[in-house]
């Protein structure tokens, strides 16, 4: 709703639609400047930084999986790291393969709900996924067919879709047989087609004409695109492990939201997720993915916020072709784990969720308990950037009505696909200030 | 559409949104379940709202904040039918092991500004604040048995769950017992079917996360997974996952606690 008043605009959302998670937003226009932007977060916290002091520290990935149900994939990826870190746990090839496949079936399954059920409906005019179905039956089969093809690699590799049951700290309970395995290349073919189609659909959408000047943090892994593994790097020369980078990380808690907001040490805001991947990594992208992006018009870098779609579709295309190679290269590591010592320490863990750069920190003491956890998901992280991108998108987009204002507002919400059941749980947490 | 049409709406509360993408999961019959129902309130699916009241109302996630104790009354207020869906709306979740802290333990680490932050000292399910018609279990829910639970709402007939124990899907899907056989430490003989017994099949001991099967001797699981060797303490750990909230999982629990604690001062 915006108010009527010509000097002063209001835009205000209560409910923020089509994100995961409670969210409101708020912008005042005065004279015809953006005033103050407020993302509002009122998801309540989940306290999961306090009670995992006293847990077992292989208890984290499954813990840890229930802050998001959506990338449940990515809170164990990292909560195994972090402990493997701690504890000087290396895992074998084998290993490392499957999480990064059963990765790949997560940024599958989140990218093109995303994509095709939460961002096209604002491109197309349409409330929801629903009513673009009407219109749009074929895209939205694309979708969930996509979706489809991500579960059953979730579920073959992890056992299920949602808060899978194999994964430990080492690496797996059961490694799954070569068969299991094989019977994926098929649907990843088809996937494939269906994701370069995506990318075409998605390229052809009008986008406004707004620009960000972001400062991307991502992970940068030696000749691949990052997924599970690497080191974090910046678009302004940041190069550095993930427990360097954890130090540098301040977290504020702000009065209008319950996800703490981070910031990096020197106070400058950043942003990660697919935008900033694809800036520090497009070189790195296969094939197929790197000539998809070029047929989309895509250069190295991508600074507009609303054409993040398109680079979500292509992240679909790599995470088909990556998964391929991955299930044709397939040998059950055998053992499927590595054995977890006993003693303590203290680790960092950093991978790509879907939605960007998540790392977990844990102390953990001689026997095996954690006695302190940071976990900073990716939302929390982007929050200050993606008001300055509502601050943007609202100060180039003045002349619209008052209820296209209000939804183009959300959409550069959207954008960012922001998890706020995530960024919130993470109050819960001991701060540690450096 | 047809004005008697009836009317979904879905709810969050504390939660991770597992439960409600579940809905979103049901790729093959989402349609189909679009055309069946008018979808009155869904926001992680869409921007539209329509007032109620709803013929069916899903509600994920649990009770912890004093906005929320009054919200979902005038949900209840406004919904023929409510279904509960979810380890969070049913039982309090895995955030309900704030309800085991010492009053104050987890404000007093977590805050810069407290002040900001109106968070409960517990996290309580859905049917402690009002009455409810259905609860469906798990962390996550299963998608089959989220589409029995509302296809029997639409036609007014009771879903057919199934209320025995991990044991027996895992006795149907012929695996190993990781308990008898290996010794692991698994909680499906108390734990309700549903998952298809996942942990098992991959093996390892199932933890819980349905929640208890109705008259589960949690007291016998635990005495036979002491004898086996498991400290006390671990096995309270076991109890107090994503059901402690749950009264049968949560005593369980704090039994074996106070056990460990006595076993230490001796």
């Amino acid at each position: 709703m915006t108010s009527p008043d010509e000097r002063r605009r209001t835009v205000s959302v209560q409910g923020l639609a089509r994100v995961e998670g409670e969210g409101s937003l708020r912008v005042e226009v005065r004279d015809g400047r953006v005033e103050d932007v407020e993302l509002q977060i009122f998801e309540p916290p989940r306290f999961f930084e306090a009670f995992l002091r006293g847990r077992r520290a292989t208890e984290a990935p499954d813990l840890t999986a229930r802050i998001c149900g959506i990338c449940p994939v990515a809170y164990q990826m990292s909560a195994c790291a972090a402990v493997e870190d701690a504890l000087g746990i290396s895992v074998h090839r084998g290993v490392a393969d499957l999480r990064r496949l059963l990765y790949c079936g997560e940024w599958l399954q989140s990218h093109s709900l995303h994509v095709h059920m939460l961002h096209a409906p604002d491109f197309l005019g349409c409330q929801d996924a629903v009513e673009m179905a009407q219109r749009h039956r074929a895209a939205f089969e694309r979708g969930l067919a996509l979706k489809k093809t991500g579960n059953r690699i979730m579920e073959a590799i992890g056992g299920r879709a949602i808060h899978p049951v194999n994964v430990k700290v080492g690496g797996f309970y059961r490694a799954p047989s070569r068969e299991e395995v094989a019977a994926l290349a098929g649907p990843l073919s088809d996937a494939l087609d269906l994701a370069l189609a995506t990318v075409a659909w998605v390229a052809g959408f009008d986008f406004p004409d707004v620009h960000g000047d972001y400062r991307f943090v991502a992970l940068r892994d030696a000749g691949r695109y990052p997924l599970e593994s690497g080191r974090v790097a910046s678009s302004d020369g940041l190069d550095t492990t993930p427990g360097g980078f954890a130090d540098l990380v301040v977290e504020e808690q702000v009065a209008r939201s319950t996800a703490l907001h981070a910031r990096l040490e020197n106070r400058l805001e950043y942003l990660t997720g697919p935008l900033a991947r694809y800036a520090l990594n497009s070189a790195q992208l296969p094939d197929v993915a790197a000539r998809a992006a070029a047929d989309a018009g895509l250069g190295p870098t991508c600074t507009n916020p609303f054409q993040s779609i398109i680079v979500r579709a292509v992240e679909i295309v790599f995470a088909c072709q990556e998964a391929l190679m991955l299930v044709e290269r397939y040998e059950p590591p055998d053992p499927p784990s590595a054995p977890v010592p006993s003693g303590g320490g203290e680790g960092t863990g950093a991978t790509e969720a879907p939605r960007g750069l998540l790392f977990h920190r844990y102390r953990i003491d001689q026997e095996g308990l954690i006695t302190a956890a940071q976990i900073v998901p990716p939302t929390s992280q982007n929050q200050i950037t993606i008001e300055s991108d509502i601050r943007r998108t609202v100060q180039a987009s003045l002349d619209l009505s008052d209820d296209e204002l209000t939804w183009r507002s959300e959409q550069a919400v959207r954008n960012h696909d922001p998890c706020i059941s995530c960024a919130t749980h993470f109050l819960d947490l001991t701060v540690i200030r450096r | 559409m047809t004005p008697d049409v009836p009317t979904l709406a879905v709810w969050k509360f504390a939660s991770c949104d597992g439960c409600q993408l579940s809905l979103l999961d049901c790729e093959d019959e989402l349609l189909a379940l679009a055309g069946a129902v008018r979808i009155a309130h869904f926001t992680e699916m869409t921007r539209a709202h329509i007032e109620g009241p709803y013929d069916v109302s899903l509600v994920e996630g649990s009770i912890t904040t004093a906005e929320d104790a009054e919200r979902i009354l005038a949900i209840r207020a406004a919904s023929h039918r409510l279904i509960t869906i979810g380890a969070c709306a049913t039982s309090g979740g895995v955030q309900a092991l704030r309800n085991f802290a010492a009053a104050g333990e987890f404000v007093g680490v977590v805050y810069a500004h407290p002040e900001y932050v109106s968070s409960l000292s517990t996290s309580t399910p859905i049917s402690d604040h009002v009455p409810v018609d259905f609860e469906l279990n798990g962390c996550p829910i299963d998608r089959h048995q989220l589409l029995e639970v509302i296809t029997s709402s639409l036609v007014g007939r009771r879903p057919v769950i199934p209320d025995h124990t991990v044991c027996q899907q895992c006795k149907g899907r012929g695996a190993v017992c990781v308990l008898v056989a290996h010794g692991t430490p698994c909680l499906g003989p108390v734990t309700r079917a549903g998952c298809g017994a996942l942990c098992p099949a991959v093996g390892r001991g199932c933890y819980g996360c349905f929640g208890p099967v109705g008259g589960a001797n949690t007291g016998a699981l635990a005495e036979h997974l002491l004898s086996q060797g498991m400290a006390p303490v671990d096995a309270s750990r076991l109890f107090s996952t994503f059901y402690s909230g749950n009264e049968v999982f949560g005593r369980q629990s704090v039994s074996l606690r106070s056990r460990a604690r006595s076993e230490e001062a001796r």
